[in-house]
């Protein structure tokens, strides 16, 4: 994989410990910049996700409790609101660029490569569109007695 | 063309690290491919109580819910091997103790996993009628 995407490829840990190699890590350019975003997008949805996960999926009750009214409580503070959709913006870049580098690694035709990575973009694109417009427009008053 | 020896029963034996690297992407494909989805059930509460009861009622069989605790499983295995990684990536040094790390993150997920498991499967099979 590194052998045939270069770009990616280079000496790690800058030196600073002679002997210690650690792992190989882009040289620089938009690939470090990436590196660099996954991992602390990947920080910060280490208590998104993880967060986000245990109180709708696993605790008190987990999804069964989830249905309109849940949300619309829910949705009532800005907190949630907010935590949702920096959320939602962080999990589909770092998911859609983790896609990028495993289509990187398995697709070697430059044009299909970039077919894919457009496909992925485009949908990651309107998602983002299409969930900003619900996390921001959401007003539970539409539907009174529904809360 | 006879096979040869080496074209069958071997494993490919890269580094200590390609389970985890393995299990990284799978989970991490999984988690994505979940979103898109999740996305727009999502959206549909925009469209009112009614629309929004009728998709969510969706995650209430329990069939779905076994798939939701595999979803559960991917977001913690692919956070906690991220930590890993990081831990890897930012402090060089400590690759001198990859196995020792990786069995700890390892055991981190599984220990983790027991409690979810067993307040998730509760849920499960009281739907599926067998609680």
């Amino acid at each position: 994989m590194a052998v045939e995407a270069p770009e990616r490829s280079g000496p790690a840990s800058g030196g600073r410990s002679p002997g210690i190699r650690g792992r190989e890590r882009p040289i620089g350019g938009f690939e470090l910049w990436s590196w660099l975003f996954m991992r602390i997008s990947g920080l910060v949805l280490l208590v998104l996700a993880v967060g986000h996960v245990l109180i709708m999926h696993v605790l008190d009750d987990g999804v069964d409790r989830v249905d309109f009214g849940f949300v619309a409580a829910r949705w009532q503070s800005p907190f949630w609101r907010t935590w949702d959709w920096a959320l939602l913006v962080l999990a589909l870049i770092h998911g859609i660029n983790g896609l990028r580098i495993i289509v990187q690694d398995y697709v070697r035709w430059p044009g299909v490569r970039f077919a894919i990575d457009m496909a992925f973009f485009v949908i990651g694109f309107g998602l983002f569109v299409l969930g900003t417009v619900v996390v921001f427009t959401f007003d539970a008053s539409q539907w009174p007695g529904a809360l | 063309m006879a096979k040869r020896k080496s074209d069958v029963g071997t494993l490919y034996k890269g580094s200590p690290g390609q389970w985890s690297w393995l299990l990284h992407r799978i989970t991490g494909v999984a988690v994505i491919l979940f979103l898109f989805a999740h996305v727009v059930d999502t959206a549909v509460v925009g469209w009112g109580p009614e629309a929004y009861n009728r998709v969510v009622s969706v995650y209430h069989n329990w069939v779905v819910k076994l798939l939701e605790l595999g979803l559960v499983a991917a977001v913690l295995y692919h956070a906690i091997n991220g930590v890993k990684i990081m831990v890897f990536d930012f402090w060089p040094g400590t690759t001198r103790h990859m196995k020792g790390i990786a069995l700890t993150s390892t055991v981190i997920f599984v220990l983790s996993m027991i409690p979810v498991t067993w307040i998730m499967g509760q849920g499960i099979l009281e739907d599926a009628g067998v609680l």
